[in-house]
C-alpha cells in the first residue's frame, strides 16, 4: 500500500465506482480504498467476544472516520438495492407502530450524512419544512417533517434507500427489544421477512455457541440501557463467494451454489471477506434504537496487499472453531482460501489492532 | 460533549409548593428531542455537594429550545429539592445527562389511558403532547386535592379538553378505576405515576379486569430512602465507604471518588446492580428491578437506592 495512506487521506469520496454485485461481478476496491476497509481482526486468532465499544469518530481515511460512512461504491450500492426492492418488496418492511421512530431514523440518517459530506449532502431546516439534497443522486426534495404526505415514500423507506448499510429498527418494551422495521438488502444469510415482529433473542436464536457463553442476556441488559448521543459499534465478519451484497435465504438457489465454484485458481478473486460495521444508536422521540448494518467487501487478492492483513488472515482462519465455520457456511472453501493465503504470511509478527502498519 | 450544559431560563411557582423550571441550552440552539415519559438527570452544585437527581421532563418532547421540569417541595428533603426551591435563581448554571426513558409509551396501543395523582402529572405532559400530535386515542385521569393545587390542570384541559379529567379530592371526587379500565378496547395501555397506594390500586383494577402485565405500565421514580449509616467495604479499590443516614450508596461511592454504574437514580433501570462479595447482614433492597428470586439470592445489591445493615458488607467494585 502507499506509505500513510491510511492515516494521512482524510474519507471524502468525490467519484463513485460503477461496480455490479451479480451477473458480471464487476465490484473492485480502488487502491485508495484498500486501506478504508475495516479488517476485523485485531489479533492473530480468532476469540469470540461482543467487542463493543464507543462509535465515535475514528482514525481518518478509515470507516470509522465518519459515525454513517459514504464511500466510493455509493451508487452502485444504491442502485443494486433499488434492484432488489424491486424484485423483492418485503425486504423493506415497517410495522404500523414504528411511524415515529421512522422519522427518527429520516432525522439521523440526514443530519449525520450531511455534516460529514457536505458536498453530497444537504439539510436545511425551516421549523418543520425541510429541503434535503442529494447530490450524488440527483434527489432535491422539499417536505414537512412528521406529515409522510409530502415525502414520496414512508421516511425510512425514503431515506434508507440513500443510505449505504442495510438498517433495522428495534423498538424496545417489555423489557425486550423487538426488530419490528428494517430496510435489508445486502444481508449475511438473514431474512427480514422471517425476522420482523421477532425478540432479541428470538432472532438471534441460530447464534452458536454465543447463547451459552451469556452472551446474548448481557448483550439485551446493555442495549436496553443505551443512551440518547452515546452510540456504540461492533464488527462482525463473514465470508461471501463473489462480492454478492444480497445473499439472502430467499435468493440462496442463486448464491449457495457459488461456494462449490471456489478453486485453487480462483480463491484470490472469488473470495470475499465481507465485515459489518454495525452501530447502535438510541432514537430521541420513539425510544426505539437504530441498528446500521454497514456491509463492506474485499477480495483475498486486495486484502493481501496489506501486508499484515495477508499474513493474520489465514491464520484467523485457521483458529476458528468448527461450529463457527458452519454457521458461517465456509466449510466448502475454507481451506482452500487458507492455502491461497498461505504465501501471503512469512511467520513475521503482527502488530495489535486492526490497522494497516 | 454528552452532557448538557444548561441555564435556568424561568422559574414559575403558579402552584404553591410546586416549582417548574425552565432549562436552555448555555450556548444557544437546540437540544435534543427526547421521548414521551423521559426523564433527565440534573446535577447540582449545592455548597461542597454534588447533588444527581433525576425529573420527569414536562415540556412538548418536540420544543427543542429548552426543557422544562417541575418539582414538588419534598416534606422531608433529603437536600435536591429544597436546593430547587430556596436556592436556585434564574440564570444559574446546570447540567444534565442525556434524556432516558423508562416510562416509554408503548406504541402499539390502540389507546392509551394515563392515571396520575399528584406531582405524578409530571411525565403525563409530555405524553399528552406526543399522543395528541401523532393523533393516538388517549384520555388522562388526574388526582389532586384540589383545583388550587392540581399544577398544570388548566393548561391541560385548555389542551386536551374532554380528555382530561380532575378528580379534586376536596370536592370529595375520586377515580373509578373499575369504570376506568372497564370498558376500554382491546389493545388499550395503561400509564400510571403517582403515590404508591394510587399506583396499586390502577393497576390492580386493570389486573382485575383482565388485561395483560404486557399493558401495564408504571413510574416508580422515588427518592432514595434514608436509614441507619452504614460502612461498605470495596473490593477492588481496597477502601471503605461510610453511607451516611441522608446518603444513597451510590451518592457515597461518588463522594469517595469511585466511579460506580449508576443511570436512572431511582432503583429502575439496573445499570447500577453490584456483586456483593460477602454480606453478614441483611440488604435493604428498595429497587424495583431485582426479582423475588434475585433479591434473595443475595448476591446483587443496586447502589442507587438499597441499603444494608449488619456487620460486613463486601462489595465487587
Amino acid at each position: 500500500m502507499p506509505p500513510g495512506s491510511a492515516t494521512a487521506a482524510v474519507h471524502r469520496p468525490e467519484t463513485f465506482l460503477p461496480g455490479t454485485f451479480r451477473d458480471d461481478f464487476s465490484y473492485r476496491n480502488s487502491p485508495g480504498n484498500i486501506p478504508h476497509f475495516p479488517f476485523p481482526f485485531a489479533e492473530d486468532s480468532y476469540r469470540y467476544s461482543v467487542n463493543i465499544e464507543p462509535h465515535v469518530p475514528g482514525r481518518p481515511g478509515s470507516a470509522f472516520e465518519h459515525l454513517i460512512d459514504v464511500d466510493e461504491h455509493y451508487l452502485s450500492e444504491m442502485a443494486d438495492r433499488a434492484r432488489v426492492l424491486e424484485e423483492d418488496p418485503l425486504r423493506y418492511q415497517a410495522l404500523p407502530h414504528m411511524m415515529l421512530a421512522q422519522w427518527d431514523v429520516l432525522e439521523l440518517l440526514m443530519e449525520e450524512q450531511a455534516r460529514a459530506y457536505p458536498h453530497l449532502f444537504t439539510l436545511t431546516k425551516d421549523g418543520d419544512r425541510w429541503r434535503w439534497i442529494n447530490r450524488p443522486m440527483g434527489i432535491d426534495d422539499t417536505f414537512t417533517f412528521g406529515d409522510p404526505a409530502t415525502l414520496p415514500r414512508e421516511p425510512f423507506d425514503y431515506i434508507a434507500r440513500q443510505t449505504q448499510g442495510d438498517h433495522a429498527i428495534l423498538d424496545q418494551r417489555d423489557g425486550n427489544l423487538w426488530m419490528d422495521a428494517g430496510m435489508i438488502t445486502a444481508q449475511a444469510d438473514w431474512s427480514l421477512d422471517f425476522d420482523v415482529g421477532m425478540s432479541f433473542h428470538e432472532w438471534h436464536a441460530p447464534v452458536p455457541l454465543a447463547h451459552e457463553m451469556g452472551v446474548f442476556d448481557r448483550a439485551l441488559k446493555f442495549l436496553l440501557n443505551l443512551r440518547l448521543g452515546q452510540p456504540v459499534r461492533r464488527l462482525n465478519w463473514t465470508m461471501t463467494i463473489n462480492p454478492r451484497l444480497d445473499t439472502s435465504p430467499e435468493r440462496y438457489p442463486h448464491w449457495g451454489p457459488d461456494r462449490m465454484t471456489v478453486t485453487p485458481q480462483n480463491a484470490g478473486r472469488k473470495v470475499h471477506l465481507r465485515v459489518e460495521l454495525q452501530s447502535l444508536w438510541r432514537l430521541p422521540r420513539s425510544n426505539a434504537i437504530l441498528f446500521p448494518i454497514r456491509g463492506y467487501l474485499m477480495s483475498l487478492d486486495q486484502i493481501v496487499t496489506v501486508p499484515k492483513w495477508g499474513r493474520r488472515l489465514p491464520r484467523v482462519l485457521e483458529s476458528l472453531p468448527p461450529e463457527l465455520v458452519e454457521y458461517k457456511g465456509l466449510s466448502r472453501y475454507r481451506q482452500t482460501a487458507i492455502d491461497w493465503l498461505k504465501p501471503y504470511d512469512d511467520g513475521q509478527p503482527t502488530s495489535p489492532g486492526i490497522f494497516p502498519d | 460533549m454528552t452532557e448538557l450544559a444548561l441555564r435556568v431560563a424561568a422559574i414559575d411557582d403558579a402552584i404553591p409548593g410546586i416549582r417548574r423550571i425552565r432549562l436552555v441550552p448555555r450556548t444557544g440552539g437546540l437540544l435534543p428531542a427526547f421521548s414521551a415519559g423521559a426523564h433527565l438527570v440534573l446535577a447540582m452544585r449545592d455548597g461542597p455537594t454534588l447533588r444527581r437527581n433525576p425529573y420527569s421532563l414536562c415540556s412538548d418532547p418536540e420544543d427543542r429550545s429548552g426543557y422544562e421540569i417541575a418539582v414538588r417541595r419534598a416534606e422531608r428533603s433529603r437536600g435536591g429539592s429544597a436546593f430547587l426551591h430556596d436556592r436556585l435563581a434564574v440564570g444559574d448554571l446546570l447540567s444534565a445527562g442525556q434524556p432516558a426513558n423508562l416510562f416509554q409509551p408503548d406504541w402499539r396501543g390502540r389507546r392509551h389511558v394515563m392515571v396520575a395523582g399528584g406531582i405524578g402529572i409530571t411525565p403525563f405532559m409530555a405524553m399528552t403532547a406526543t399522543f395528541d400530535r401523532l393523533g393516538l386515542p388517549f384520555e388522562l385521569h388526574y388526582a389532586c386535592r384540589s383545583r388550587a393545587t392540581a399544577a398544570f390542570a388548566d393548561l391541560l384541559v385548555a389542551r386536551h379538553g374532554a380528555r382530561v379529567t380532575l378528580y379534586p379530592s376536596d370536592e370529595g371526587r375520586r377515580i373509578d378505576l373499575a369504570a376506568v379500565v372497564g370498558d376500554q378496547p382491546l389493545g388499550t395501555h395503561l400509564y400510571t405515576c403517582g403515590p404508591d397506594a394510587l399506583m396499586a390500586a390502577a393497576l390492580q383494577a386493570a389486573r382485575d379486569a383482565g388485561w395483560p402485565d404486557q399493558a401495564l405500565h408504571a413510574e416508580r421514580f422515588e427518592a432514595p430512602p434514608p436509614g441507619d449509616p452504614f460502612t461498605a467495604t470495596l473490593a477492588r479499590s481496597g477502601i471503605e465507604v461510610t453511607v451516611g443516614r441522608d446518603q444513597s450508596l451510590l451518592e457515597a461511592l461518588e463522594a469517595a471518588g469511585v466511579a460506580a454504574p449508576c443511570l436512572c437514580r431511582g432503583g429502575a433501570c439496573g445499570e447500577c446492580a453490584t456483586r456483593v462479595i460477602e454480606a453478614r447482614g441483611t440488604i435493604l433492597h428498595n429497587d424495583h428491578f431485582l426479582s423475588p428470586g434475585e433479591r434473595a439470592a443475595g448476591d446483587r445489591i443496586m447502589t442507587c437506592m438499597s441499603r444494608f445493615t449488619g456487620d460486613r458488607l463486601v462489595l465487587d467494585l
